[in-house]
């Protein structure tokens, strides 16, 4: 099925191909199949022959639902039903944030201090409700997969983010944190910089100390200064793998796709994506657009469609008896017509609007299924229509 | 053209029970529409000498962008107006400026935010601190929904254009965490006010869905954790539904294969039509509507097993605008819905 839009077209099946790329990390607003569309391209390349692992986030347990399995732990299983014969292979695993995170602490610190930082209150919340955590912990996970080298090709469905910049923007939030000023105040105050200045800085904790105490309770100070103790060994290699994974992004083998509908509000939202990651100079391979209605064929313009059809049998008409009559039918079959020819033109006006702000940017459509996506046929069917199939 | 869903359940009017209501929480599936039917709700509520401040949480500016409005701010400004001339009022609360205006209630310390943002504790607590996020913009629209001047309530309701599905119920259940962790102090009695509201019959959090089957299906999700939460569940809202375009007996012929392309290219040249359409087009593309449909009934059914008020909303071609919410608020009222 050919395109309107007047962009490149992008070529996913050259990209699948291209053993450079390591990773591959899908982006969008909610809703837009961002997580059926890193599931199909990981089926894609594992059929094609590369060994592949998706990382979903979603915590709706779409991609479960889409690979027929019923539970995905934090590490990655083996999909069975995909075609192994090329001499590839997909695991799939749900990201669990909470537990990524203990191992993390796990990977950097002894058992006891462990067990010490997983029993304090404010772990335990941090570790499940941080703005930015999932975001990080998705980071996280890619850089252990990849180091894990099992795999060759890391496909992953970026959290379901307040908005789609959220992603690139944790791990930086997250560096900020643990370097910033306060914590280090929390933690060691006389250590955070020269005398005059720890004077001035004195005058703010103490400040921040009695209106903590007063607001929340002196126990909950006690508990971030706790964990802030337990963990402050631990911030160095933190970092330093956050910025590790970060940089990684920009090396050259990982590709970003930007997954769409081609509605207003989600192609603004990948319109802001694109411009960020021009910005920040990351690999953008391209716009996934999902669910588009093409046009089907013929040349008839809906408003005549309209005409004719109230000409063939006026809108509301009686009629007598029950059974089908051609007439009538065929007058409904032309507003059928024209409604879809107006959804598939209004969909391509939306989509040029895209195209033309970002003439640069290839684009791969899927064309929109009756049903969702939820067994490993319908996958492949979605990787074969992105790739232009 | 206002279309409605097919299968509206009969006496649609007055169906929703929520006299008494204050706060509304609008969620959904990230795409179903939730920030248009929360504008479209906030117009319907704003009735007669009414007042109804609608509140954006998530800082993306997507209510100025459905309304045509400048970028909504910290401060309450007017963006609307209901049908006899109530007042709809519009904010997007910034965590930042919340936990300023908290500061100086709660404090009495002067200039203690500034200092406290020189030391980087506002950053910390507006973007790090685990759910505090949360905590102040729950407890900003906690404060709206009770401001009273004189002895009333300053907004007759707040409708809230809430996190998607997927995090609804951590949101608002965020100040019972908080309470849990901040054991004593203001705070912690003013979480559990927040948790005492939010459960309570002066609120309600209404779904909104579209009729395919993840959307359905997350809202049944959605649905059952917020109901184990104890958050008052309101009106179940499809949006974007589209008129039925051929009969029941149609349906079933052109699944079944009864009617020929003959007949149906006989009626097309009766008008002229040789060329610029084939039956079989119009033949498969009635098939495909068939499959749609059966598809929109058992996502409907999945729907109706909740058993709450459900509401339907037609696709507004072409995207919604301006005209198109207030659309969407007389459909909302025709229904009962405010």
């Amino acid at each position: 099925m050919t395109t309107k839009t007047t962009g490149t077209v992008l070529d996913v099946d050259s990209l699948l191909a291209d053993r450079n790329v390591r990773t591959i990390l899908c982006c969008g607003s909610g809703g837009v199949g961002k997580t059926t569309t890193a599931a199909a391209i990981g089926l894609r390349a594992a059929e094609q022959g590369r060994t592949v692992v998706v990382i979903t986030i979603d915590p709706a347990r779409r991609l479960a639902q889409a690979l027929d399995l019923d539970r995905l732990g934090n590490t990655p299983l083996e999909v069975t039903g995909t075609d192994t014969s090329a001499g590839g292979r997909l695991d799939a695993m749900m990201l669990d944030m909470k537990r990524t995170f203990d191992d993390l602490v796990l990977s950097h610190t002894d058992t006891e201090r462990a067990e010490q930082i997983f029993s304090n209150p404010f772990y335990q919340s941090l570790s499940s409700s941080f703005a930015g955590t999932q975001e990080y912990m998705a980071m996280e996970k890619l850089g252990q997969l990849h180091q894990a080298a099992r795999w060759d090709l890391v496909v992953v469905d970026t959290p379901p983010s307040r908005s789609a910049l959220d992603f690139l923007d944790a791990p930086t939030r997250l560096g900020s944190f643990l370097d910033g000023r306060f914590i280090r105040l929390l933690t060691a105050p006389t250590r955070a910089g020269g005398r005059a200045y720890v004077r001035m800085l004195s005058a703010g904790m103490s400040m921040l100390t009695s209106t903590v105490s007063k607001l929340l309770g002196a126990a909950l100070l006690r508990d971030v200064q706790t964990f802030l103790a337990a963990f402050e060994s631990m911030f160095g290699g933190f970092r330093e793998r956050a910025e590790q994974t970060y940089s990684a992004l920009k090396d050259g083998q990982t590709s970003f796709l930007v997954v769409a509908t081609p509605e207003r509000d989600a192609l603004r939202e990948a319109s802001f994506f694109v411009d960020r990651l021009e910005t920040d100079q990351m690999p953008l391979s391209g716009l996934v657009l999902n669910r588009v209605h093409p046009h089907r064929g013929g040349s008839l313009g809906p408003e005549r469609a309209l005409e004719l059809a109230d000409e063939l049998w006026p809108e509301g008409r009686r009629r007598e008896g029950v059974e089908v009559a051609p007439r009538e039918m065929t007058a409904n079959l032309l507003r059928l017509h024209a409604a879809n020819r107006e959804r598939s033109l209004h969909e391509e006006r939306q989509t040029s609007r895209f195209t033309a702000e970002h003439p640069d940017v290839p684009v791969a459509v899927a064309v929109a299924q009756a049903g969702d996506v939820h067994d490993l046929d319908g996958l492949r069917s979605l990787g074969a229509s992105l790739a232009g199939g | 053209m206002t279309r409605r869903g097919e299968n509206r359940p009969a006496g649609g009017v007055a169906k929703a029970p929520w006299a008494g209501v204050r706060l509304h929480v609008v969620t959904g599936k990230g795409g179903a529409g939730k920030t248009t039917v929360a504008s479209a709700l906030a117009i319907a509520l704003a009735g007669s000498g009414r007042r109804v401040l609608l509140v954006e949480v998530e800082e993306r500016q997507g209510l100025a962008q459905v309304l045509d409005v400048a970028p909504l701010s910290y401060e309450e400004q007017p963006v609307a107006t209901g049908p006899g001339g109530g007042k709809v009022l519009a904010m997007a609360v910034d965590p930042h400026e919340a936990l300023m205006e908290y500061l100086a209630l709660y404090t009495k310390i002067r200039r203690a935010g500034k200092t406290l943002e020189r030391i980087g504790a506002v950053d910390f607590a507006t973007t790090v601190a685990p759910g505090l996020r949360d905590v102040l913009l729950t407890g900003k629209i906690f404060e709206a929904v009770r401001r009273r001047a004189k002895n009333d309530f300053v907004y007759d309701a707040v409708v809230v254009d809430a996190p998607p599905t997927g995090r609804i119920t951590r949101f608002l259940g965020v100040s019972t965490d908080v309470a849990g962790l901040a054991k004593v102090g203001p705070i912690h009695r003013q979480a559990e006010a927040i948790t005492t509201l939010f459960r309570s019959r002066r609120t309600v959090v209404h779904l909104v869905t579209l009729l395919e089957e993840m959307p359905a299906q997350e809202t049944i999700e959605a649905v059952d954790a917020l109901w184990r939460a104890k958050f008052p569940i309101g009106g179940i809202v499809i949006n974007a539904g589209r008129a039925p375009m051929l009969r029941h007996k149609e349906v079933v012929a052109v699944r079944e294969g009864a009617i020929d392309s003959e007949s149906i290219g006989k009626e097309l040249s009766s008008v002229g039509l040789d060329n610029e359409v084939t039956a079989q087009l119009l033949l498969d593309e009635g098939n495909d509507y068939a499959q749609r449909l059966v598809l929109e009934r058992r996502a409907r059914r999945m729907l109706h097993r909740l058993d709450r008020p459900i509401f339907d909303l037609p696709l507004i071609e072409g995207g919604v605008d301006v005209a198109g919410v207030h659309e969407l608020a007389a459909e909302l009222r025709a229904q009962g819905a405010a």
